[in-house]
């Protein structure tokens, strides 16, 4: 096929992909969020058990559809938020991620940010019917990045089924 | 990244992957395995037949020359066409620039047809013509792959220089039939080349450039397990083309440039080798492909084939989409496990969609993001095939276990 980028990740991320930690689903998760779609290609699921007295991550597990770094991002996320308060796991940036995981390659930033926009859903969905001083009112960079991406996906399976009724 | 980090975080990788015990390569679409005897022919060129250069005047060149001719003289045989009507490039990809771009310069016509699902050298070629004021057309294919001959014949006119269809599709191995196309369109006008991408028609199907009625047809030697950075473009006599590089010696104006001669010798090798036996060889691929495809369409769920089944497609294209399954995924768990393939997802692809081809055939984005080309060649055994099927199945049911969104039955 087509143009190709060969896999330059480091070998984190193949660690990760071979033995991800914290797959699967939290049963009494209380903040869970997708990012993502089928359609793009890419999607991270997070899961969040959370301590509602102190507002700290206890748990979190990923479930990812998506490439080799998708999957590393997301579970090396999940590592880094445990044993967080939401505050400070909100401030995790996709670059944090990239570090840890040795450096992602420019064309693998959006499994970083997708991973990010993924968690940050999942905090919000923690304070949908609760009060947070700290919460950001606006969607951050990564949260758009991920409503954009599903939305341009809408958007281009669309044109696909109009170009091809067409002719 | 920097390039230093580059080449460490490369070598950690392939430390970290490790040698699987055992390997099965696959990826022949991309490049791969070169015939031994191939390799030991371009070897000896280089140690003495094709070290000169074949335009000077010396016993070195003059040898350099007559290897070059016999190469050129046994593939012109093998495609029936005049030793003069080759012209070497340095790939598939230039070939199709060379019979595009070259005869765009040379037309006062301003219009070309190509299929959509064209190998993207020719896509490209046609789309640049556009900042020069030419239309580019694009001719519908069915679900299949097969071009739609009716909306060919109503759209080519006046204004129309060339019709370019593959006559196999690189990813789907939809044997076009080109010499159908090439009555149509000779048929209205005769003044409009037609040209075909032929690298991955040669070797797997009988090609024959009178019978075809073909102006212009690319070739790329490691398609034919020949080594890379070899090509050829068939210019029937007669047709102006102008030269798209410029420079000073070689023995055909059309490529300037040393000519690879030693890579020449090993490809007219490579094709003499695939056509001395082609029937053999074709049902040799034909067998371990439909072993392949009715295999994993059996045992694995929520399997989309790509492409036609049966004599329709070529011998050894196996595209199947696993659903609910990220290709990129799939191809680094299964090179963990020694299988080497490459996927249609937009994962593996600089820009954000999959391949154009499975989308032009109809596939959704999920779809497309989930197929998996697989090349067979007459090298590989049963055995091989064997072991894809005991992986393949292990590692869609990882991969599929991982995913938030999850088939009904599993």
């Amino acid at each position: 096929m087509s143009s190709r980028v060969p896999l330059t990740y480091g070998k984190k991320v193949l660690e990760l992909f071979r033995n991800p930690k914290n797959l699967g689903k939290i049963e009494d998760a209380n903040a869970s969020a997708l990012a993502g779609s089928l359609a793009c290609g890419d999607m991270i699921a997070i899961y969040l058990k959370v301590d509602e007295l102190n507002e700290k991550i206890i748990d979190a597990k990923f479930e990812s559809y998506g490439c080799a770094a998708n999957i590393a991002a997301a579970s090396i996320l999940t590592e880094m938020v445990k044993g967080k308060g939401l505050k400070d796991a909100w401030r995790i940036s996709w670059r944090d991620i990239s570090d840890e995981l040795g450096g992602l390659p420019s064309v693998k930033y959006h499994c970083g940010i997708l991973a990010v926009g993924a968690l940050r859903r999942a905090i919000r969905a923690y304070y949908a019917n609760k009060h947070s001083e700290w919460l950001p009112k606006d969607l951050t960079q990564e949260e758009r990045h991920a409503l954009e991406e599903e939305k341009l996906m809408e958007v281009l399976a669309k044109r696909v089924q109009r170009s091809l009724s067409n002719e | 990244m920097s390039y230093s980090d580059l080449s460490k975080s490369i070598n950690e990788l392939i430390e970290s992957h490790g040698i699987p015990k055992r390997e099965v390569y696959l990826d022949n679409e991309n490049s791969g395995l070169i015939i031994p005897e191939v390799l030991k022919a371009i070897e000896d060129a280089y140690k003495w037949d094709g070290k000169g250069h074949p335009s000077i005047t010396h016993l070195m060149g003059w040898i350099s020359y007559q290897s070059l001719y016999k190469a050129t003289e046994s593939i012109a045989s093998i495609l029936n066409c005049n030793p003069e009507e080759i012209v070497y490039t340095h790939s598939g990809t230039e070939a199709n620039n060379l019979a595009i771009m070259g005869s765009a310069i040379n037309s006062m016509r301003r219009k070309i047809l190509i299929s959509s699902i064209e190998h993207l050298s020719v896509i490209f070629s046609a789309e640049r013509l556009e900042r020069y004021g030419f239309k580019v057309m694009k001719i519908p294919v069915d679900k299949e792959g097969f071009i739609d001959l009716e909306f060919l014949s109503k759209h080519i006119d006046k204004e129309t220089f060339m019709v370019s269809v593959a006559a196999v599709n690189h990813e789907i191995g939809t044997i076009q039939d080109i010499k159908a196309i090439a009555d149509i369109v000779k048929g209205k006008d005769k003044d409009i080349l037609i040209h075909t991408d032929a690298c991955d028609a040669l070797g797997r199907i009988p090609l024959d450039m009178k019978k075809l009625g073909i102006d212009l047809a690319s070739f790329s030697s490691h398609k034919v397990y020949g080594p890379k950075g070899v090509g050829a473009l068939y210019v029937r006599e007669g047709i102006k083309l102008e030269s798209i590089i410029h420079g000073q010696l070689s023995t055909q104006k059309l490529w300037p440039g040393v000519e690879n001669v030693p890579g020449i010798v090993g490809f007219s090798r490579a094709v003499e080798f695939m056509h001395k036996n082609l029937r053999e060889n074709v049902l040799k691929m034909m067998e371990l492909r439909d072993r392949l495809i009715n295999n994993i369409l059996e045992r694995v769920n929520h399997t989309l084939l790509n492409g036609p089944f049966g004599d329709k497609r070529a011998p050894d294209n196996v595209n199947i989409s696993f659903l609910y399954c990220e290709g990129e995924a799939l191809t680094v768990e299964l090179s963990l496990n020694g299988i080497y393939v490459s996927s249609g997802s937009a994962c593996t692809s600089r820009v954000l969609e999959p391949s154009h081809v499975l989308l032009a055939i109809g596939r959704r984005y999920e779809e497309a993001h989930g197929s998996l080309l697989m090349k067979v060649t007459p090298f590989h055994t049963v055995s091989d095939i064997d072991y894809v099927l005991e992986i393949l199945p292990k590692v869609v049911k990882r991969i599929r276990f991982m995913s938030p969104i999850k088939p009904s039955e599993g």
